[in-house]
């Protein structure tokens, strides 16, 4: 067994850990740093609930182990909402029902986030191909691609309005 | 799901990764892009003692054309092979590969030299790197060597590189001109392995095929040349009737298995659809100048 100490900023701040090779990131993100947004589906690397922002760029927190993530800048749903706000993607998933029982929401907001970050300006099918790595079992996924055009829209006017 | 304890190293440099193997031998097992690798540690199909992590060895990341082949490093991510100008303009068959390899999450990590060493005839590189006549570089303790894509794969998740080996580099040749490629992929949902799937590279002299390279993908043990139906192809005028024959040739020299995905015949006959629809599609390329 090796033990690890990891220091990485997750959600802006650095934090320095002792970990076991084996802890994938997600067990990394919920249980040691208590962050229990990012959610834990399928635990085959096919639902996307885990989805985190690894220096930018979306990937499944439970197939990275949390040792590989040293030195990374980590994002996660809960840095999202700055000062009570919502931000753009959760106020769209919210105006647009892009949710029913929200399991999914926290890694397709991540997602979402990555993806708009690439293409900030993208047609419904490419949001449709951008969001294919995550699953949603209750919505059929018309509302969160309303949902993420409503964020790319308004992300788009307030970088136009400053 | 936990994987099974595992002593890890994150060697910096190629060099420090090699000495690594040499010294754990079998017991070590690298880590690429790890979204085969983990998900098997996870389910402790694999229990590797050592984990070799070469994610921080920066100088396996490129895509450049290099005199008439195009180098690419193997812990590129297959990200990357689908924003590479390059790729896009000149390498169609690749960039059709990239973008249809599992989700576009895991596409963010997983790499191409992962998708080849883990030789599993249902990843989608090998049919591509076979129709494409590939080169694989491999460095070892006794340094570097390169082995043609038709000797890469010998078994199933097995290949000729040594247990020492570490695979640093692919190598495509540039296509010709007239050259034009094209991948097609059978799933029933993104993410999925194919159901069935066919790489076709072929060049064109007028109305004839002057060369072809036909891969197949999850329709046998061993990543498979479509032999058969390349000799369908070579020489032959194009048109519906030779395109059709050439995709009944592959359905019968390829060896699927039943399982969830369908039956033998299915597999068969999507196989026939998929050689078809790239043979199309390259043709198309190949008259329109796209490669």
């Amino acid at each position: 067994m090796s033990e690890h100490e990891v220091t990485l900023t997750i959600n802006g701040e650095s934090v320095t850990h002792s970990v076991e090779a084996r802890t994938l990131l997600v067990h990394f993100i919920r249980e040691d740093l208590l962050l229990t947004g990012t959610h834990i589906g399928c635990d085959t690397t096919s639902c996307g609930a885990c989805t985190v922002l690894i220096d930018g760029k979306p990937v499944k927190s439970c197939t990275v182990f949390a040792v590989q993530a040293d030195g990374a800048e980590i994002e996660t749903i809960e840095s999202l909402a700055a000062g009570g706000q919502l931000h753009p993607l959760q106020e769209g998933f919210w105006e647009k029902h892009g949710l029913q029982c929200g399991y999914c929401t926290p890694g397709m907001i991540m997602s979402a986030k990555g993806f708009l970050a690439e293409n900030p300006n993208p047609t419904e099918d490419e949001i449709r191909h951008g969001i294919s790595g995550n699953l949603c079992r209750c919505t059929g996924y018309n509302k969160i691609v309303e949902a993420i055009q409503y964020a790319a829209e308004k992300l788009q006017a307030d970088a136009g309005g400053e | 799901m936990i994987p099974a304890a595992f002593d890890y190293h994150s060697p910096k440099s190629l060099d420090e990764a090699l000495s690594l193997l040499k010294q754990h031998g079998g017991d070590a097992k690298i880590l690429a892009g790890g979204q085969s690798l983990i998900p098997a540690m996870r389910f402790r199909l694999a229990m590797p003692a050592i984990l070799i992590d070469i994610n921080r060895v920066d100088d396996l990341r490129y895509i450049e054309e290099r005199g008439d082949h195009l180098a690419i490093g193997a812990m590129t991510r297959e990200h990357a092979i689908e924003d590479s100008a390059v790729v896009r303009s000149s390498y169609s068959l690749l960039h059709d590969t990239a973008v249809v390899i599992a989700d576009p999450l895991v596409r963010n990590q997983a790499t191409v030299g992962g998708n080849i060493a883990h030789a599993d005839p249902a990843n989608d590189h090998p049919a591509t790197m076979l129709a494409y006549n590939a080169t694989a570089v491999v460095k070892g303790p006794n340094g570097e060597r390169t082995i043609g894509i038709d000797d890469f794969f010998t078994g199933l998740f097995e290949t000729a590189m040594a247990d020492d080996e570490i695979l640093t580099e692919i190598r495509i040749p540039k296509p010709p001109a007239n050259s034009g490629g094209a991948y097609t992929k059978f799933e029933r949902k993104v993410g999925d392995y194919a159901i069935s799937a066919a790489a076709v590279q072929l060049r064109v002299d007028g109305d004839t095929v002057a060369e072809a390279r036909i891969g197949l993908t999850n329709v046998s043990a061993v990543p498979m040349r479509a032999k058969g139906a390349e000799a369908e192809l070579i020489g032959k005028t194009i048109g519906d009737a030779v395109i059709e024959t050439a995709g009944k040739a592959a359905a019968a020299e390829c060896d699927p298995s039943p399982d969830l995905r369908g039956s033998v015949d299915y597999k068969r006959d999507m196989t026939r659809v998929m050689v078809k629809r790239s043979i199309q599609q390259a043709v198309a390329r190949a008259k329109g100048g796209q490669s």
